[in-house]
């Protein structure tokens, strides 16, 4: 079963490019992908692993399962998956590029996150980055070719730090397996916990080597921006938390100063950094750099010690809502441009006059993501506070990770002023000369971001729908 | 049928078409056509294993040997000669341009007969074990190849080419026979399955040794492209005509390797000062070659020279792993590179003789005149460059792999990284152009994609997916 959720989008991309009719393929593709997911979370049997040797020696094997936290990225994948194909405008004439490329990005992401293998989890993530670039360098808005370049030049840079990280652990360990994964020679520690920082952390965008992030979403096609920021970012946490959590924990707490003022490089440098952009998407680009801050404050948490029972789930739990609202915002910020022509915030004003069903839901994707209480944001970010203070008793001494959260608190503060600004200025105030002829958003626009906010409500709500893949 | 009778049937059948060139009055690219059919049955044959009765007689087992790795070095000389003869038949509006005599296509005729000798010395060589054969073999490759580098006689860049590769092959015919004489002279014999025994009893003067290796070394490095002797590639894989230039990148530089593997292989096993010395120049070889071939590729706009700086760089990544002694993974990637290389310069020929030029901008919007040639020029480009699910990556991944498990020094493996960083780039610019940019010429109509070409990039493009995927057949041919 796990086969076929790969298969799925990989097999539609292909009938695509060979002529399937594109827009109709995509949707049957990513609706299937979601039964087939529903079905095989909800039978045990259907669940168990799936291995196919490719090579003897050094023994690697196509092999597929699912551990806690890759049931919750799958459900991840399948749900942007979804509601990226609905998304945005494909100019005329480019379907079959579009939707092959954003079902062989979800193929890569949905294979990467269901690989217990060392060698094809590296592997499946490079198949999603190659139509990434190749789609934000053809069919990308603005300076498409610069971003394009970047993007890769960046990614390519840490996917080749990461194979090395990788190669020294499997050496180590003699085989390419998560499951025969242990910690690494003592020797080796510090090294491999550096290269996977290092790989991992380009992929995440870990301050200072996040700047190709937010031009990068901001010139994507939508599709792109909500697959890479909502699923495909989160791989380099997925595997700091699945490989290097396990295998280089002594390296970890080695480095653990430099996380946390990295971190706080995330949350407090580019959350100063969003507050001064003029433009909604980038904006919308660095805040999603800056939220990566948090969930590196749960690793923090997790390399200070091990034992730290609540990190784990609150990193999944806020990478979990971090995927859904930020797929939510460039959603809605294409539509926004679709109807006014523009995402300059200082030439947006008073849309939620003419379109308040859209300024709704944006209204209600930027809560989330800022982390208002009752909204799937807000159970993970608080989860990850609690984690920092975990091992601290009153009376102690604060340790790097109390005074990194601390610090991280602030981040709050900054990104309540950035999403309340932009909101204001975009849909509230006078109706200006953009927003005077926009309509409200239709039904068959609406579908992607109801089925997102449903999502944000339930997770708030009842974040235990979630955590009860990773409590156990 | 016993091992050895495979070359001389080559050199029978290559004896026998410059008959037929001679006395055939049809079109003289039709014997390129049946040359590639002789050398596919060759190629089948090469599949069958030889019988354990009747193997090498005993007088040729001095010379010659018969085992996975050299069956696997003559498949990837017989594979990579047919597909250069069948280029060379889609090639042919420019070889005809620039060799034309009296009538269309007179004297094109034995550039389709020269492969199949060079093809017969490239095998030879995968079996050489004794340095006299070895050097017999690769002059029959080397002398051939100075014919076929100068070919377009009335295009300056052909004859430049030429003479810049006979000078420096000249050179390093020189050092080859001078440190052949060294070793000679050192350890008393020229037949390499002993050197290990005479190792092993220390009854050799280290010093005259280490001098011939060393001479060895840079000459075998004129023929895999490595420094300190690669400064002939970009000026010859320019000026040759194209199927010429991926024979020398591809058939010439593999057997340049299995020569080197047959020649160090038992000082590299000897546990002793000289293993480490050895290594410690094959490491510095390999560092300086990756950051020449990849340093030198970033600024190029030429695809072909942009090729030629990438088969150096594919040199250092290939000595690297002779310098941690994976030998079977290093015949795996030559076997990758084959694939990835042949892919690349098919649809640079067809673009050679579509465009007039090797610029990389005259594959600019190469996209929208053909999706398809795009795509597979893609697949190259991302296999070349070590892309994860292509079989380029496989190779890469090993070379690392056995670096890390040998214990090279860590700058080596540095240096190959920023090598494959920068691969990322130079290649995908030809991507970029492809994609990005729109037509020069906008009045460029569709490209057509002749039944050759088309049928080999299909064949080449999907081998390389599939290999990316599943490489264990590789390995079996490899014995592994």
């Amino acid at each position: 079963m796990l086969l076929v959720l790969i298969l799925i989008p990989l097999l539609a991309a292909i009938g695509i490019l060979g002529g399937l009719p594109a827009r109709l393929t995509a949707i049957i593709a990513a609706l299937a992908n979601i039964l087939v997911a529903t079905f095989t979370l909800s039978c045990t049997a259907c669940s168990h692993g799936f291995s196919l040797e490719v090579l003897s020696d050094p023994q690697i094997n196509l092999s597929l399962g699912l551990t806690g936290i890759s049931a919750v990225m799958l459900i991840l994948s399948v749900i942007v998956t979804l509601a990226a194909v609905y998304s945005g405008k494909c100019p005329d004439g480019r379907e079959k590029l579009w939707y092959s490329s954003t079902l062989f990005i979800a193929a890569g992401a949905i294979g990467a996150f269901l690989s217990t293998d060392v060698f094809f989890f590296y592997a499946f993530h490079e198949l999603a980055l190659i139509p990434t670039f190749l789609m934000i360098g053809i069919l990308g808005t603005g300076d498409r070719k610069e971003a394009a370049w970047k993007i890769t030049i960046y990614l390519a840079f840490g996917s080749i730090i990461l194979l090395v990280g990788l190669l020294m652990v499997t050496l180590n360990t003699g085989s390419f397996a998560f499951s025969d994964l242990k910690a690494v020679h003592a020797s080796d520690q510090n090294t491999v916990a550096l290269l996977l920082i290092i790989g991992f952390g380009t992929l995440v965008s870990l301050f200072p080597l996040h700047s190709w992030a937010a031009p990068a979403y901001a010139s994507a096609p939508t599709p792109v921006a909500m697959l890479h920021a909502g699923v495909m970012k989160k791989f380099g946490l997925y595997g700091l938390l699945v490989i290097g959590m396990k295998v280089a924990p002594d390296g970890m707490l080695h480095w653990l100063p430099w996380i946390c003022v990295l971190l706080l490089g995330n949350i407090i440098w580019v959350g100063l950094v969003t507050v001064n952009q003029k433009r909604l998407d980038l904006m919308l680009g660095n805040s999603s750099v800056m939220h990566m801050g948090y969930i590196f404050l749960a690793i923090a948490a997790l390399s200070a010690n091990a034992e730290n029972t609540i990190a784990e789930p609150a990193a999944v739990l806020l990478m979990f809502a971090h995927g859904i609202s930020i797929a939510m915002l460039f959603s809605l910020s294409s539509l926004i441009e679709k109807k006014t022509g523009t995402l300059e915030i200082s030439q947006l004003g008073g849309l939620a006059k003419n379109a308040p069903a859209l300024a709704f839901l944006f209204g209600l994707a930027g809560m989330a993501s800022i982390g208002l209480p009752g909204l799937a944001n807000f159970a993970g970010e608080v989860m990850v506070f609690f984690a920092g203070f975990a091992d601290w008793k009153p009376g102690e001494d604060l340790g790097w990770v109390q005074i990194t959260t601390i610090i991280a608190l602030w981040g709050v503060v900054i990104s309540a002023v950035y999403m309340l600004r932009a909101y204001r200025s975009t849909f509230q105030g006078p109706v200006v000369k953009s927003t005077e002829s926009a309509d409200d958003i239709h039904y068959c626009e609406k579908i992607p971001a109801y089925i997102l906010a449903a999502i944000l409500l339930i997770v708030g709500v009842y974040p235990k729908i979630i955590l009860q893949f990773v409590s156990n | 049928m016993q091992a050895h009778l495979i070359e001389f049937i080559t050199v029978g059948f290559g004896l026998l078409l410059l008959m037929y060139e001679a006395f055939s009055k049809s079109n003289k690219s039709q014997i390129g056509l049946v040359a590639a059919a002789g050398l596919a049955v060759i190629l089948v044959m090469l599949f069958c294993p030889a019988p354990s009765c009747c193997g090498v007689p005993a007088w040729m087992e001095r010379f010659y040997t018969d085992n996975h790795i050299a069956r696997f070095y003559k498949m990837i000389a017989v594979s990579s000669t047919i597909l250069v003869l069948l280029m060379a038949v889609d090639f042919r509006k420019v070889l005809d341009r620039f060799t034309a005599g009296d009538e269309q296509g007179s004297g094109t005729g034995e550039f389709y007969c020269l492969p199949v000798f060079a093809c017969a010395g490239l095998m030879w060589m995968a079996s050489a074990t004794d340095l006299v054969s070895v050097f017999v073999s690769l002059e029959l490759v080397t002398i051939t190849f100075y014919v076929m580098v100068a070919y377009m006689r009335r295009n300056v860049g052909s004859l430049e080419a030429g003479v810049k590769y006979l000078i420096l092959g000249a050179l390093s015919t020189g050092f080859l026979v001078y440190g052949i004489a060294w070793l000679y002279g050192a350890m008393g014999t020229t037949d390499i399955s002993e050197f290990s025994r005479i190792i092993g009893e220390k009854s050799y003067n280290p010093n005259y040794l280490l001098f011939g290796i060393a001479l060895i070394l840079i000459a075998l490095g004129f023929k895999v492209g490595a420094v300190p002797m690669q400064l002939w590639i970009p000026d010859v894989y320019q000026g040759a005509p194209t199927p010429i230039t991926a024979y020398l990148s591809v058939a010439s530089k593999a057997a340049g390797f299995i020569v080197l593997i047959t020649i160090i292989e038992p000082f590299l096993n000897a546990d002793t000062a000289l293993g480490t010395s050895v290594i410690s120049i094959l490491a510095i070889m390999a560092g300086a070659t990756l950051l020449y071939g990849n340093l030198a590729a970033i600024p190029q706009t030429n695809f072909k020279r942009l090729l030629a700086y990438s088969s150096i760089a594919h040199a250092g990544f290939l000595l690297m792993g002779i310098a941690s002694g994976a030998f079977i993974e290093v015949s795996f990637y030559l076997g990758t590179y084959l694939l990835m290389t042949f892919a690349a310069f098919f649809i640079l020929a067809l673009v050679r003789s579509e465009e007039e030029s090797d610029e990389i901008d005259a594959f600019d919007g190469l996209a929208s005149r053909n999706p398809m040639l795009a795509l597979a020029l893609t697949i190259a480009m991302a296999a070349l460059a070590g892309i994860p699910l292509t079989a380029g990556f496989w190779g890469k991944f090993f070379m690392f792999q056995s670096a890390l498990i040998a214990g090279l020094s860590w700058w080596l493996i540095a240096i190959a990284f920023i090598g494959v960083a920068a691969g990322f780039y130079y290649y995908l610019k030809v991507v970029r152009a492809m994609y990005w940019h729109s037509p020069k010429n906008n009045t460029a109509g569709p490209l057509v994609v002749p039944t050759i070409t088309r049928l080999v990039l299909i064949l080449l493009t999907a081998a390389i997916l599939v290999l990316g995927i599943y490489p264990q057949p590789v390995m079996d041919l490899l014995g592994k």
